[in-house]
């Protein structure tokens, strides 16, 4: 084994052990914590493997924004400093969503075998693999309908998020009022079961 | 042999930037702010104008006690200052000072340095939280909202000089720069350093610490050096930013006999940028959080669409 493949292996250690705190953990922002370390361990998988660019960006929407965004999500709630007992799920619900996770898990290792045995990519050569430009061939080339159907989902799903969260919508002409207001309206309210 | 030395001169030449250059811009802040203020400003310490106030200050804050309140999430509590720090030191690996002056020329030198800054936010987060006091949680909700509403125009407008200069290296992207870009990307520029500064929580964008409102938000219940790191943190971002805004937008090394001076110039640029920073905190008014948001996504994010469909098009039609 080279050092790559050894430092790999840990990475992937890493980041399986750290998803299983994130779901087991009793702490409400640790889990969210926790989430920080597998994602970013994955990340470091891809900068191993030569992938540079989906490495940072990974860091930068995965860390950078949606974490904040869960953690801002947390603080909105009763999270409490301590242990929250009542985390469990009953004793069905764990078991569904152990099997659901094990088939995930073994459609995606299937899938990714039975394609890729084999197939390594040379670390040695000076040309970076999975540099910027060839990354940006790739998605725009052969893969530019997936692309384009996923940024038509995203833009339905950000509509329908600012529908939701707009109560002035039915209530007649467009009123001044924005979501982004709104929210901040219930962090006012937030204010006062804080701990 | 030499490649090992070669390793360790540049990380001490890194290490030192970082040490010396915030602490600069520290000195600069309290002697600019306080002059800007008909006052003078430290004078003791260190004999000429105070010059040593801040060396003291350190010294002041490694003798204080360290505290952890009892109710605290202890590890979280203590592990937040490192979390806010570190990513500063690793952002300036990547920048450029002058030609061939860097630690490390990175394929994707703009990615790594914002996704880099990206996880030093998580710092004032977890510490907000894990204080267990109301005015640190309404701190950290206050930096949370912001963060989410600066992050896509910053990153939006790094994008714009990165199509321009077809690059995502952030030294080749100082060697594609040409003057004219200053007018060009200018909305991109205003646009990445005001939200740049949102980001760092600086006045006017200083709601999340706004100490008459909320004592100083996340960082409430830190005493000691943990705070200090807090606050050695701000000004390295400080000085992050404004190099990151003088490679990007104002041409890094770029300047008279560029060759041989060309550290000084990024320099001069970063340390001139460091004092419009210094300069608006004394000036403008804090922002209040509805006014925080209108800005960024009535303002901002529409000038910065803009501006990457106005790169576009320039970019297609010269080519």
């Amino acid at each position: 084994m080279t050092v790559v493949e050894v430092m790999f292996a840990l990475l992937g250690v890493i980041a399986v052990g750290s998803a299983i705190l994130v779901v087991t953990t009793q702490h409400l922002v640790h889990a969210a914590l926790w989430l920080v370390v597998t994602l970013g361990s994955v990340a470091g998988c891809y900068l191993l493997l030569s992938a540079e660019f989906v490495a940072w960006v990974q860091v930068l929407i995965y860390i950078g924004a949606v974490v904040v965004l869960l953690l801002f999500g947390l603080m909105l709630t009763r999270a409490p400093i301590g242990q929250s007992d009542d985390l469990d799920s009953p004793l069905g619900q764990r078991i569904a969503a152990a099997v659901t996770a094990a088939s995930a898990g073994a459609v995606l290792v299937a899938s990714v075998v039975t394609s890729f045995r084999g197939e390594r990519i040379d670390l040695s050569d000076d040309r970076v693999a999975g540099s910027t430009g060839d990354v940006g061939a790739a998605v725009f080339r052969s893969w530019v309908l997936p692309f384009e159907v996923l940024s038509l989902l995203l833009l339905a799903a950000l509509i329908g998020a600012i529908v939701l969260s707009r109560r002035d919508v039915s209530a007649g002409p467009a009123g001044a009022r924005m979501g982004v207001v709104d929210e901040f309206g219930e962090i006012a309210e937030a204010d006062g079961v804080v701990r | 042999m030499t490649d090992v030395l070669e390793v360790a001169l540049r990380v001490a030449l890194v290490l030192g930037v970082f040490l010396v250059l915030p602490l600069l811009v520290g000195q600069t802040e309290h002697k600019a702010m306080a002059h800007m203020q008909s006052r003078l400003g430290p004078m003791y310490a260190g004999g000429f104008h105070g010059w040593a106030q801040l060396v003291a200050d350190g010294v002041k804050f490694a003798q204080k006690e360290d505290i952890v309140p009892t109710a605290a999430d202890r590890v979280v509590f203590k592990l937040a200052p490192a979390v806010a720090l570190i990513p500063y030191l690793i952002a300036l690996v990547a920048i450029p000072l002058g030609p061939g002056v860097v630690a490390q020329d990175l394929d994707v030198g703009v990615f790594f340095v914002l996704a880099v800054m990206a996880v030093g936010v998580l710092g004032p987060l977890m510490g907000g939280w894990a204080s267990a006091n109301k005015f640190s949680l309404l701190g950290a909700l206050r930096t949370a909202a912001q963060l989410m509403a600066y992050e896509l125009p910053f990153i939006l407008a790094a994008a714009s000089v990165a199509m321009a200069a077809g690059t995502l290296s952030l030294v080749g992207i100082v060697e594609a720069w040409e003057p004219w870009w200053l007018i060009w990307q200018l909305p991109a520029a205003v646009v990445f350093f005001v939200a740049g500064l949102a980001e760092l929580q600086r006045p006017p964008f200083d709601m999340p610490v706004a100490d008459s409102e909320i004592i100083f938000g996340a960082f409430t219940e830190y005493t000691g050096l943990r705070f200090a790191l807090f606050l050695l943190a701000e000004y390295a971002g400080i000085v992050v930013l404004c190099a990151l805004t003088t490679v990007l937008f104002l041409g890094g090394w770029h300047g008279p006999y560029d060759d041989v001076l060309g550290w000084l110039w990024t320099l001069l640029k970063t340390m001139v940028l460091a004092f419009v920073v210094i300069w608006l905190r004394v000036s403008y008014p804090r922002l209040r959080e509805d006014q925080l948001q209108r800005l960024a996504w009535q303002g901002l994010v529409p000038i910065a669409l803009l501006q990457l469909a106005l790169t576009g098009v320039v970019v297609v039609a010269r080519t």
